[in-house]
């Protein structure tokens, strides 16, 4: 492993990071304070419990996968990207390093600049709600094999992605849409029957409800089964990833 | 000198069936400046691309310092570092950061002196705390350059270094150019400017459509395939060139005052003497003798379009 190389690449893209940190950090924090006036005070106060738990706290782990699986996608899309967009990506394939060294530096760096929004989210819930997290090393690690997972998905949206317009579509249509459908802010048991069975079929459901487990010891699906949804879904997308690199799509010529 | 890299029957054909390399065999030798010389979309940046990793070859085999890049891909890429044609920089970033990432990216543990003589030697130290998008053109290119040394290779290959520089930078980069080779490092170069092949090169290649026409010491090439002219002033202009003289290359210029002989460099007798006395015996008395060596430009039009044809 060439680990020089990839504190190389992961110090670079984390740059890009820190030279826009006050962006990085005051969007998160505004727009976590929009959902908690809207949903939380605006909404919340019509709906009294949900499973036990105050509504607003009931929110926060949907809040914060919402936001990492997001960044998480946007950041690792765009870094990957933009040397294509610029050509500077001539260096990275000219480089001595292979496919898991590249993904290691950039899918780790994006999955940092989530994680962190992801912590940001959570330090600004304990200013609106009270909030006690029963399994905290849980939520750490699917904290972090979430923002992991969906940077690799974000990575190889970055590779197939021509144009910016095409960067954006995917979150746009089909993450934003399977996030809000899948439980971030409700419990699918609210749900009559016959949609709580199709939301099954969205795969976000798994994550929300695994990470809302390791706040409050409640779940819609079996713990098992939503690490079982992200190691797969993390292996599908290394498995992209590294079909990618042998066969060159859309890198090499 | 042993071959640095050595390339055998490389072929390349692009997706949509355009065959940019046709079976190109080079061996580069270690040390040299080697100057590959062909009119836009010859294949030069194909074959460097394929060299660096950056495109796949269809068929054949490159070794760099003895590794393949296929195979051995970390040993070869590692003694390479290649300047492209366009300026592909991170617009946002610093100089040093630049350098500095390009160092790391090719596994060398940091070394911040390396780094700043790099820098002098380029005249960019000033320039280090800049971002890249407030530099000049001309500026930016070296910093390209920085980059492709920063990890110390042994191999740098140089896309088209000069396109769209003004005559001061070229020739500075023709400084850069000497003092590599100085250096020690192996220097591979694509250019359309003759001159530029002509002034610094050791060895040029011709390249066109795919396929390597010849490649040859410089000053070989000059004398294998050179031609003089013999260009003889006369006392007073003439009308027409004077019977007898039909046997010789000769043609009168416009203004009558001079004849110019064209005469092959290789041949065993340049006929010089012959001419010279058959002159004077046709009764034209001279002024003046000028020899003019015929340019590597005019041997690069001569092999291109002999191709084509």
């Amino acid at each position: 492993m060439n680990w020089t190389a990839i504190k190389a690449i992961y110090v670079f893209e984390m740059a890009r990071f820190f030279r826009t940190l006050t962006q990085s950090f005051i969007s998160p924090v505004i727009s976590t304070s929009l959902y908690f006036v809207v949903f939380g005070a605006a909404i919340g106060s019509r709906i009294d419990q949900v499973d036990g738990i105050s509504y607003g706290a009931f929110i926060v782990p949907g809040l914060i996968m919402l936001s990492i699986m997001t960044q998480g996608i946007s950041n690792a899309s765009f870094g990957i990207y933009f040397p294509k967009f610029i050509g500077t990506i001539y260096e990275l394939l000219s480089a001595p390093v292979n496919f898991l060294e590249i993904v290691i530096g950039y899918v780790g760096a994006a999955a940092t600049k989530s994680l962190f929004i992801g912590v940001v989210i959570l330090a600004t819930s304990w200013f609106f709600v009270d909030l006690t997290i029963l399994h905290p090393f849980a939520m750490l690690a699917f904290m972090i094999l979430t923002c992991t997972s969906f940077a690799l998905f974000g990575f190889i949206i970055g590779i197939w992605a021509k144009n910016f317009e095409q960067l954006q579509l995917v979150p746009l249509l089909i993450v934003t849409p399977l996030v809000f459908l899948g439980g971030s802010f409700y419990s699918i048991s609210m749900l009559p029957p016959f949609w709580q069975t199709v939301t099954l079929f969205n795969p976000v459901v798994y994550l929300i409800s695994g990470f809302r487990w390791a706040f409050f010891g409640l779940a819609d699906v079996p713990v098992g089964l939503s690490l079982l949804a992200i190691a797969g879904f993390s292996a599908l997308c290394m498995l992209a990833v590294w079909w990618i690199f042998k066969t060159g799509w859309r890198i090499r010529s | 000198m042993t071959a640095i890299v050595d390339i055998q029957d490389l072929k390349k054909t692009y997706e949509g069936g355009f065959e940019a390399l046709k079976g190109v065999t080079l061996a580069i030798k270690e040390g040299e400046i080697l100057a590959l010389l062909g009119p836009n979309g010859a294949g030069k940046t194909t074959l460097i691309s394929t060299i660096c990793g950056i495109t796949t070859s269809t068929a054949g085999s490159i070794h760099v310092g003895g590794f393949c890049v296929d195979k051995d891909f970390r040993g070869a890429r590692s003694l390479i570092g290649l300047v492209p044609q366009e300026i592909n920089l991170e617009p946002f970033e610093t100089v040093w950061n630049t350098v500095q990432f390009s160092r790391g990216l090719f596994g060398k543990r940091r070394d911040d002196a390396y780094l700043e003589k790099i820098l002098r030697q380029l005249s960019l130290w000033d320039k280090r705390k800049s971002r890249i998008m407030e530099l000049s053109g001309g500026m930016k290119r070296r910093v390209l350059i920085a980059k492709a040394l920063s990890h110390e290779p042994r191999v740098l290959f140089l896309d088209e270094p000069t396109a769209g520089v003004d005559v001061e930078l070229r020739k500075d980069m023709w400084d850069t150019v000497a003092q590599l080779k100085a250096d020690g490092v192996t220097i591979i170069l694509t250019t359309h400017y003759i001159e530029e092949a002509e002034a610094i090169a050791d060895r040029v290649g011709v390249i066109n459509k795919g396929q390597l026409l010849l490649i040859e010491e410089k000053a070989d090439l000059m004398k294998r395939l050179g031609q003089k002219q013999l260009r003889v002033e006369l006392q007073d202009p003439i009308a027409a060139l004077p019977d007898g003289l039909g046997d010789y290359d000769l043609t009168l210029s416009e203004d009558g005052a001079s004849v110019v002989y064209t005469y092959d460099t290789k041949a065993d007798r340049t006929g010089i003497t012959k001419l010279l006395a058959d002159l004077a015996g046709a009764g034209l008395s001279l002024r003046d003798l000028q020899t003019e060596q015929s340019s590597l430009e005019d041997i690069f039009v001569g092999l291109v379009k002999e191709g084509q044809s």
